[in-house]
C-alpha cells in the first residue's frame, strides 16, 4: 500500500536519508525503530508530502504521493506527531474533533463532541479533560490527546509517532493494545516510530530498522531475535557496543 | 581585477538577495489575497482576529492619537507664534492627523501589536509542528490562519486610523481650549471647514493598505520561522522591523499618489 523506493533526503549539508527503500502491505502494522535522529520522522513527514525528498518515489496505492488531489490524499491519513502538535488556541474536544468540525467531514458540534469524548475514553482520558486546553495537560496526557485525534475521523492509514514515549508502563500498554485494535479490528494500515520494544512486540507485523538513512534489517517480527544482523540484535538488546557508535 | 570586483559580487548577491525575498514576500501577500475569496471560509478565525486586532488594539490606538494630538496643538502654537501664525492650530492639527500621523502612528502601534503577536504565535505553531499538523488534518494554513487575520486587518485597520483620527484632533481640541486660549466652536468649525474628502480617503486608504502589511508580514515570518525558540524570536523580531518600514515606505508612496499635484 505504502512503497518508498530509493528515498533521499538532506538538510543542507546533513543527509539524512540516503536511499530509503521500504513496503507496507494493506492493512498491516509496521514498525520502524532506530537510534534518535537517524530520520524515521523525516520518513513519515515525506509520506504525508510535509517534507519534500530530494529524489525517490514515494507511491500509495501505486500512485505517486506528490502529485493529484492534495486533500482526498490527506483525508486518508491519520498522524500523531512524535510532540503532540496540539493546537494550544483550542481545548482538548476541538482538538479531537478538528477534522469534525470542518470541510468534507463537519457534523453538528454535539455531535463531534460526542466522537471526541468517545475517542478521549479509547486513549483512557476522562470526559472531563475534554473542556482543559492542551497546555494545562501534562506530556503524557497531550500525547494521548494527540493520539485520539489522529484516530477521531477513523482513517484507513495511521502514523504513530512515538505513541508511548513519555506514558507510565501501563498506559503504554493500553495504548498498544489500542494502536493493535486499530489494525486488527479496523484494518487499518499502520506505521508506528517507538523505542519501546515492549512496543514494537505488541505493535508490529513487520519491523524495519533505519540506521545511517537506509533499512538496515525489515522483516516481520518473529525473526526480529534471529535476524543475525548485528546492528538489530545490537539496538534490541540496548547494548552500548557494537556496530551502531554511541557518539553520533 | 577580482579584488576590485569582489566588493560588487558581494553587492549584487545582496541585491539578488533582496529582491528574491520581495519577490518572495509579494508572491505570498497575493496568494493570501486571492485565497480571500475562495472557500473554505473559516468564520470562528475570522470573528476571532476581528476581536484581537480591531476591537483589543483601541485602547493603544485611543491614547496614542490622544498625546499626540495634543503635543501636535503645543507644537504648532509655539511655532507659529515665530511668525504671528498661532491660528493656525485647528486646520494644521487636523490635516497632520488626518493626512500623516494618524495612519503612520496607528499603523506603526498595529505593527508593534499585532505583528508581533501573529509572528509569535504562527511561529510557535511552526516550531511545534502544528502547522504540519494542519496540513495532515486537510486544512490548508494559509487559508486558516493567514487569511482570516489578513482580512480582519484590512478591514479593522482603516477604522482604527479614523478613530484615531477623531481622537487626535479631540487631543489638539482639548490642549488648544484650555491651555492656549482657543474658542471651542471656532476651533471645530476651522477644523471642519478644511478637512476635504480626498484628506479623509486618504486616511483610510493608507489605514487598510497598512493593516494588510502587518498581519501579512506576521504571518509570512511566522510560517518562515526557523527552528526551536531561537527561530520564534528571530520571526518575531523581523516581522515587526519589515512591517515597520515598509509600512512608512508605503506611506511615503501613497501620500506622493494622493497628494503630489
Ligand atoms: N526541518 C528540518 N530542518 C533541518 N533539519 C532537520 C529538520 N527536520 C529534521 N532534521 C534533522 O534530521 C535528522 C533526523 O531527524 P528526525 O527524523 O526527527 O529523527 P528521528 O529518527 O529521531 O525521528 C535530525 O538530525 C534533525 O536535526
Ligand atoms: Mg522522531
Amino acid at each position: 500500500m505504502i512503497r518508498l523506493e530509493d528515498v533521499h533526503k538532506a538538510f543542507g549539508p546533513k543527509t539524512v536519508l540516503r536511499g530509503m527503500t521500504l513496503h507496507v502491505p494493506k492493512g498491516t502494522s509496521m514498525v520502524i525503530i532506530g537510534g534518535s535522529g537517524t530520520g524515521k520522522s523525516v520518513a513519515l513527514k515525506c509520506i504525508l508530502g510535509l517534507i519534500a525528498p530530494d529524489s525517490g518515489r514515494i507511491l500509495v496505492d501505486g500512485k505517486d504521493a506528490t502529485t493529484g488531489d492534495r486533500d482526498a490524499f490527506l483525508a486518508r491519513f491519520g498522524m500523531l506527531f512524535q510532540g503532540g502538535a496540539l493546537f494550544d488556541s483550542l481545548p482538548v474536544w476541538q482538538n479531537v474533533a478538528f477534522r469534525l468540525l470542518r470541510g468534507a467531514l463537519k457534523r453538528p458540534p454535539a455531535q463531534a463532541r460526542e466522537i471526541a469524548i468517545e475517542k478521549l475514553r479509547r486513549v483512557g482520558l476522562k470526559p472531563d479533560v475534554a473542556d482543559l486546553f492542551p497546555a494545562e495537560l501534562s506530556g503524557g496526557m497531550q500525547k494521548r490527546v494527540g493520539l485520539a485525534r489522529a484516530i477521531a475521523a477513523e482513517p484507513e492509514i495511521i502514523f504513530f509517532d512515538e505513541p508511548t514515549t513519555g506514558l507510565d508502563p501501563i498506559m503504554a500498554g493500553v495504548i498498544n493494545e489500542l494502536i493493535r485494535e486499530i489494525v486488527t479490528e479496523m484494518g487499518a494500515t499502520a506505521m508506528t516510530i517507538t523505542h519501546d520494544m515492549t512496543s514494537v512486540r505488541a505493535i508490529a507485523d513487520n519491523v524495519a530498522m533505519l540506521h545511517d538513512g537506509v533499512i538496515q534489517w525489515t522483516g516481520p517480527v518473529g525473526k526480529m531475535d534471529d535476524s543475525g544482523d548485528p546492528y538489530l540484535d545490537q539496538f534490541i538488546h540496548g547494548r552500548a557496543t557494537g556496530p551502531i557508535e554511541a557518539v553520533r | 581585477m577580482s579584488a576590485l570586483l569582489s566588493p560588487l559580487g558581494t553587492l549584487g548577491r545582496a541585491t539578488l538577495g533582496f529582491l528574491a525575498a520581495v519577490g518572495r514576500v509579494a508572491l505570498y501577500g497575493f496568494a493570501t489575497l486571492s485565497h480571500i475569496f475562495r472557500p473554505p471560509f473559516y468564520p470562528r478565525e475570522f470573528l476571532h482576529a476581528l476581536l484581537q486586532i480591531g476591537w483589543l488594539s483601541l485602547p493603544v490606538v485611543g491614547l496614542t492619537a490622544i498625546f499626540t494630538g495634543g503635543a501636535l496643538a503645543l507644537q504648532i502654537y509655539a511655532g507659529g507664534a515665530r511668525f504671528n501664525a498661532e491660528a493656525v492650530v485647528p486646520q494644521i492639527v487636523a490635516i497632520g492627523m488626518v493626512r500623516e500621523l494618524g495612519p503612520v502612528l496607528v499603523g506603526l502601534m498595529i505593527a508593534a501589536r499585532v505583528t508581533s503577536s501573529i509572528a509569535a504565535e504562527v511561529a510557535t505553531m511552526k516550531v511545534t509542528e502544528q502547522i504540519d499538523a494542519l496540513v495532515t488534518l486537510s486544512t490548508h494554513p494559509m487559508k486558516y490562519l493567514a487569511v482570516p487575520r489578513v482580512l480582519a486587518a484590512l478591514i479593522t485597520v482603516p477604522i482604527l486610523v479614523g478613530v484615531g483620527d477623531v481622537i487626535g484632533i479631540f487631543g489638539g481640541y482639548v490642549v488648544a481650549t484650555q491651555n492656549l486660549g482657543f474658542n471651542p466652536a471656532a476651533y471645530l468649525k476651522n477644523t471642519v471647514d478644511f478637512l476635504e474628502p480626498l484628506d479623509i480617503v486618504s486616511s483610510l486608504v493608507k489605514g487598510c493598505v497598512f493593516g494588510g502589511i502587518a498581519a501579512l508580514m506576521g504571518c509570512y515570518y511566522g510560517m518562515n520561522s526557523g527552528r526551536g525558540a531561537q527561530g520564534v524570536g528571530r520571526a518575531t523580531k523581523g516581522s515587526v522591523e519589515a512591517a515597520a518600514v515598509l509600512i512608512l515606505a508605503a506611506n511615503f508612496l501613497l501620500t506622493g499618489v494622493f497628494f503630489s499635484v
